[in-house]
């Protein structure tokens, strides 16, 4: 039985809004995570997929406390994350790193190869400054980046390249737990493929758990052990990569995965696409009950009233009122 | 008789680090009616192919060393500016990637969707409104005659694209060029703008060249695909064949590392190496050094040539053309 490495209780994250300079007042709030558990075992990769404003990304900040958690808790070995002290944390992120979307941005142009992958390295004490250099090399090596490359900026590095150092960063402590928020969205076809693999080689080798976000369904169902679906802040499917996306049962799912075009013209030009009316809700003012019912094509009178909660269904978890009947 | 037939094509860039060949030689026809769907990597070439055509290249740096654009009978490329300002806007439109940029955050929706009409064609403020609105309502904005009047910030990604595809299509052009128009949207909304385009296609008849790098979104859409790389067509053909017989070894990479064509759980095949350098010319091939089939002949001076296979497969591989692969 594999362990459970990282827990989510609860989760949630509200942004408020005010209105007025002098006297500032909240008039609402951005449910951005609204009430997200999930359990993520140790060397397994979560994909975590949504349509873009669903709550993903705030979700991987969350767990990283690079936000405020509204309330919930995020336990990573037990340890609870939502009450730690800086100095606890400052020890926790060894175990739990992020790798960003865009490693144009998200690389220090000032610092070179060696700055930037020492830096954690020396904050942490992990090696002394005679060890340093040997370390970022093998680090290098481990990413498939050539260690004479070193001394070099960001900006002499393609955009493959540089997300092969943002890796090697979130890499250098060890850690237990990866997010990676949109890792290959900003790469060509090509370079993605080299990324991935890389990525699923480091999962294999250094027993890491993953939680691979992203908005690409065929990217996460190749990778991913288990894929969850959010939508408007709350997941709304959660089970194993083949039974979620080759067999949904949310109907949010079904259109999903309806909508992504495969590269064969003939299946293309035969299938019934399930086209989803309008653009996601707005989650300062989410609907009543179900959240996805407007767009929903089998949306009855009792979905506008009641929430419905994850439950076990077919395997997985699926948060429908009449996931029995479609 | 085609539609618009560009003859080699050549669109370079003098920067002050040498010279960048983006587009090097591109020809291609396109009926009217057809869609085109023109995929490669960023930095093919394939928006700068596009652009030239518009006459949209910055310049300096850019400078179009040769070539014809023969659109109804007009050189694109060497025509006056006043000949191009009355094809531009009106017989060809353009769709922009990114929504959220390509419209004018200062200007309603309204006033913005009228221009090309006022300055086209010889119609009253409120004829062209009512243009406007009927254009809202046909790219399925609801509500239409109440946002009409909207700044673009008070509509979604989504909903920018459809009053984008309404500006480019309010004077019923014989072209419409779209240059990733769902690369910013999600999988759901794209879905919607793609079956708008294909519907607004049948309606006025347009011919449609569609740029990509996503190879699942021209398998649908479009009649012809033309892969480029390195500022050249490597590959053009039927969307069947092209998909379902690929000949140059870069088209069967391209579609051999999409990660659903796939068994899962293996390890992905991968291109090795980086795009070209386009900066930096290189002899023969411009995939030899990333191509598993490259030999020697690849990197001689002979660049490739697109040839026939078949009346609607043209290829440009060296060894496929000797018989080899």
């Amino acid at each position: 039985m594999p362990e459970t490495i990282l827990e989510l209780q609860d989760l949630k994250t509200h942004f408020p809004i005010y209105k007025g300079v002098l006297l500032k007042r909240e008039i609402g709030k951005v449910k951005a995570v609204d009430g997200v558990n999930l359990k993520v075992e140790q060397g397994e990769v979560l994909g975590l997929v949504g349509e873009s404003g669903c709550g993903k990304s705030t979700l991987a900040r969350t767990v990283m406390q690079l936000v405020h958690t509204t309330a919930g808790n995020v336990e990573l070995e037990g340890r609870n994350l939502t009450h730690s002290s800086p100095a606890e944390m400052l020890e926790i992120r060894r175990d739990l790193q992020m790798i960003f979307q865009d490693p144009y941005a998200s690389l220090n142009p000032r610092s070179t190869v060696f700055a930037t992958l020492a830096e954690p390295l020396l904050v942490h004490k992990v090696c002394t400054q005679k060890e340093v250099h040997a370390r970022v090399g093998e680090l290098m090596e481990t990413v498939g980046l050539a260690p004479r490359f070193m001394q070099k900026y960001p900006h002499e590095f393609s955009g493959g390249q540089r997300q092969r150092i943002a890796i090697a960063r979130a890499l250098a402590l060890r850690p237990k737990v990866v997010l990676a928020d949109e890792p290959v969205s900003a790469l060509d076809v090509s370079i993605q493929a080299q990324i991935l693999n890389l990525l699923a080689e480091l999962v294999k080798k250094m027993g890491l758990s993953l939680i691979f976000i992203a908005h690409d369904l065929s990217v996460v169902k190749h990778i991913s052990d288990r894929v969850a679906v959010m939508y408007l802040g709350k997941i709304v499917e959660l089970g194993t990569a083949e039974q979620v996306i080759e067999n949904p049962i949310h109907p949010y799912t079904k259109a999903l995965v309806s909508a992504i075009p495969t590269a064969n013209p003939d299946d293309e030009r035969n299938r019934k696409r399930i086209m989803l009316p309008g653009d996601p809700p707005s989650p300062i003012n989410p609907p009543a009950g179900c959240a996805f019912h407007p767009r929903c094509p089998y949306a009855t009178d009792e979905c506008k009233a009641t929430v419905p909660a994850l439950e076990t269904f077919a395997e997985r978890e699926v948060s429908c009122l009449r996931k029995a009947d479609i | 008789m085609s539609l618009l037939s560009v003859q080699d094509l050549r669109t370079y860039f003098h920067t002050r680090n040498g010279i960048y060949r983006a587009v090097d030689g591109v020809s291609f026809d396109l009926d009217a009616g057809e869609t085109l769907g023109i995929v490669g990597e960023s930095g093919s070439g394939k928006s700068v192919t596009c652009y030239s055509l518009m006459g949209l290249i910055p310049s300096p740096p850019g400078r179009i060393e040769s070539g014809k654009a023969l659109f109804d009978g007009v050189d694109l490329l060497n025509c006056t500016p006043k000949e191009a300002r009355s094809i531009r806007g009106k017989r060809i439109s353009m769709i922009f990637q990114d929504p959220m940029t390509s419209l004018n955050p200062y200007m309603r929706i309204s006033d913005q969707l009228i221009e090309p009409l006022m300055i086209h064609e010889d119609i009253t403020k409120a004829d062209a409104l009512k243009r406007a609105l009927e254009m809202l309502d046909a790219v399925g904005i609801n509500d239409a005659s109440s946002r009409i009047h909207y700044y673009p910030h008070e509509f979604s990604g989504g909903m920018r694209q459809r009053v984008m595809i309404a500006m480019a299509l309010i004077t019923k052009p014989e072209l419409l060029i779209a240059d990733e128009p769902t690369t910013a949207l999600d999988v759901t909304v794209q879905a919607q703008i793609l079956e708008l385009i294909q519907k607004m296609q049948q309606e006025i008849g347009m011919g449609v060249i569609f740029i990509t790098h996503d190879l699942g979104v021209v398998s649908g859409l479009c009649d012809r695909v033309q892969v480029m790389y390195g500022g050249r067509i490597v590959e053009t053909a039927d969307t069947r064949s092209l998909f379902y017989h690929p000949k140059h070894p870069y088209t069967r990479a391209l579609q051999k590392s999409i990660p659903s064509m796939q068994p899962k759980g293996t390890e992905l095949y991968t291109i090795e190496g980086l795009p070209p350098d386009v900066s930096k010319p290189q002899a023969g091939c411009s995939f030899a050094p990333r191509c598993e089939f490259a030999n020697e002949g690849c990197t001689s001076d002979r660049k490739p040539e697109l040839q026939d296979i078949n009346e609607t497969h043209r290829q440009s591989c060296l060894r496929v053309q000797s018989g080899e692969l």
